[in-house]
């Protein structure tokens, strides 16, 4: 059984939500996307002051077995961007919810997380994956 | 045990004299071109150079010598007619700029190619140009945006690709402009058609399809797909990465299909090992005749044979290479082609698909599962082990690896994306039933290895030259140049 913190807001398509106050929020990858794709080896973030739209792809995971697009859970400006990923992209895999966080961004509309599963409803979502 | 590398059979001043250009070399280059520094290339002896490649091909897992369940995705059994014919004297020694009048004999047999593979496809005409699969798609997409300009109908900027595509599909739609959009799969493996109404409007120039999909299984909906694209205004595109499975059969033509590439090194049998050469030859149907690449092979009035070029298509997206594309590639395709004939083509595809779904039905019966258990095989299918790798924790790499130790090359695994755990196989048309059967006991032996002994599989390969390699860290830390400072 994955690991799902009970304070995040998640997307279907695996990344989570953390709101840290004044309208910035972080994101990354769940502990469930993590452990599908398993060991990573490479990891592109978004530029800095790239716009993010909610759907579209924002950044790219690579594991031995596949490359997957990282789609964007918000809308707004990215602030910041986990640089220590590109020596480090295992980072994601021992500490998704942590060291492993991908991005920072401003959001476009305070009120935009609504819309994302709280913890309980990404379990149901995953539960028959 | 492992062969040391070219460069540590190395010693300074070695040679392999009987191998020297006769003369006197130093003479040859001009000092001013001479080079100064060392070339820092192994330095052996003719015989450690002969032994150690000799070596090395002893060790190859091949087509030639095992079981090779990659099946036409990756390459299938080359007869070797093909080769020995397309290697006569005369088709070697010819120029690719030899005048026409010198090369009417090859240029027939091209000319019969493009007509074989019409009569095979459907389509009303074949250029063999595009050098290989990724090309034969460039050609396929940007004939697509040429119809669409010479209509004056530029507003389309949107190609639509079904997630159980070829990867590359996206890839080439992005690479001639267009904007890729994905169609999701329903569960049966078809194309989601709802999604698909959805997703076309004024903005839709095409769509790329793999039929057979990626799934292996047949877009059952291609009818109903192909009428609401064309309604549309979109044209559609036949990737042939699974021609093999409905040659002949089925034809991309009748389907509605508006232009099709085929991987002429793959469902017609030519080697290619290493990574080329290849033929991505494309058919078209009538609205895209005008824009084929060139040159094409046409009849001139006196029935002899001729380039048609820029004068007699001057609407070609043009040239995509110096001449007309693999002339040996083709060749060996038409020799293929000509061997089998049209009933032998129907074969190809009846005895494919029978040993993919004997497989599939054998593999089932032993407790492995399939991906889409509803659905009737193509010429290949898919195994998931989400189940075991529940239960015992068995990856497909671990089935993969272990496989080898029994005298199986690996199926793919981990393709495509959309099924977790999973094995896609192929064993193509040319096997026996004792070669399929001997693959089941395999498996067979592996499921029952997981249940029993999970830490005895995970170390497998144990009889290969080379053990299980740690893919995650050669990967992480990518280094393929050898450096004799740190070797030393």
């Amino acid at each position: 059984m994955s690991d799902i913190p009970q304070d995040l807001k998640f997307a279907e398509s695996h990344e989570w939500v953390r709101e840290e106050g004044g309208g910035l929020v972080t994101v990354g990858i769940s502990d469930h996307a993590q452990e599908a794709l398993g060991d990573l080896v490479y990891v592109e973030v978004p530029d800095v002051g790239a716009a993010v739209t909610v759907g579209d792809a924002c950044a790219v995971v690579e594991s031995v077995k596949a490359a997957s697009d990282v789609y964007s859970p918000v809308d707004g400006e990215v602030v910041a961007v986990n640089e220590a990923l590109a020596d480090a992209p295992e980072l994601i895999n021992s500490e998704p919810y942590g060291e492993g966080w991908i991005m920072q961004v401003r959001l476009a509309d305070a009120n935009a997380l609504d819309d994302l599963l709280d913890a309980e409803g990404y379990a149901n979502a995953i539960a028959d994956e | 045990m492992t062969e040391p590398l070219i460069f540590e059979h190395s010693r300074p001043g070695r040679t392999a004299a009987a191998q020297f250009p006769a003369g006197d070399i130093d003479a040859a280059v001009p000092a001013e071109l001479a080079r100064t520094s060392g070339l820092g290339l192994p330095e052996v002896s003719e015989l450690q150079a002969v032994r150690h490649f000799t070596r090395l091909s002893q060790r190859n897992f091949s087509i030639d010598t095992h079981f090779y369940p990659l099946g036409s995705c990756t390459m299938k059994y080359n007869p070797r007619a093909c080769n020995r014919l397309a290697m006569l004297p005369e088709f070697l020694s010819r120029h690719p700029l030899a005048p026409v009048s010198a090369s009417q004999g090859f240029l027939a047999c091209m000319f019969d190619l493009q007509e074989i593979l019409k009569e095979v496809t459907g389509m009303k005409g074949v250029s063999l140009t595009p050098m290989a699969g990724a090309q034969g798609e460039f050609a396929g997409v940007a004939m697509i945006r040429a119809y669409h300009e010479a209509r004056g109908d530029t507003e389309r900027t949107e190609i639509l690709v079904p997630d159980a595509a070829h990867g590359t599909n996206p890839a080439t739609a992005t690479m001639c402009g267009y904007v890729a959009r994905e169609i999701p799969t329903d569960a049966n493996g078809d194309v989601d058609v709802e999604a698909l109404k959805a997703a076309l409007g004024p903005k839709t120039a095409g769509i790329m399809l793999t039929n057979p999909s990626t799934l292996g299984v047949f877009e059952r909906k291609i009818s109903e797909i192909s009428k609401l694209v064309h309604q549309a205004g979109g044209l559609l595109y036949y990737d042939g990465a699974n021609l093999n499975a409905i040659l002949g059969k089925v034809r991309p033509g009748d389907m509605g299909f508006d232009v099709i590439h085929m991987n002429l090194h793959k469902t017609f049998s030519t080697p290619h090992g290493g990574g080329g050469p290849g033929s991505g030859a494309v058919g078209v149907s009538e609205r895209l005749l005008p824009f084929m690449p060139i040159p094409v092979v046409g009849k001139a009035a006196d029935d002899s044979y001729r380039w048609l070029d820029e004068d007699d298509l001057p609407q070609s997206i043009g040239r995509l290479s110096g001449f007309m594309g693999n002339a040996g590639v083709l060749l060996r395709a038409y020799v293929y082609a000509r061997m089998l004939g049209r009933d032998g083509m129907h074969r190809v595809a009846e005895f494919a698909a029978l040993n993919a779904n004997y497989l599939m039905a054998r593999l089932r019966e032993a407790g492995f599962d399939p991906a889409f258990p509803d659905r009737r095989a193509s010429h290949e299918f898919i195994i998931t082990l989400k189940r075991q790798n529940k239960s015992v924790g068995v990856t497909a790499t671990d089935v993969a690896k272990r496989l080898l130790d029994h005298g199986f090359h690996a199926p793919t695994v981990y393709f495509p994306l959309l099924v977790p755990e999973c094995l896609l196989i192929e064993p193509t048309e040319t096997e026996s039933k004792e070669a399929l059967d001997g693959f089941i006991d395999a498996m067979i032996a592996i499921a029952e290895e997981a249940e029993a002994d999970i830490e005895q599989l995970r170390g497998a390969p144990y009889t290969m030259p080379v053990r299980r390699l740690d893919d995650v860290r050669a990967a992480r830390q990518l280094d393929v140049r050898y450096q004799p400072e740190a070797a030393a």
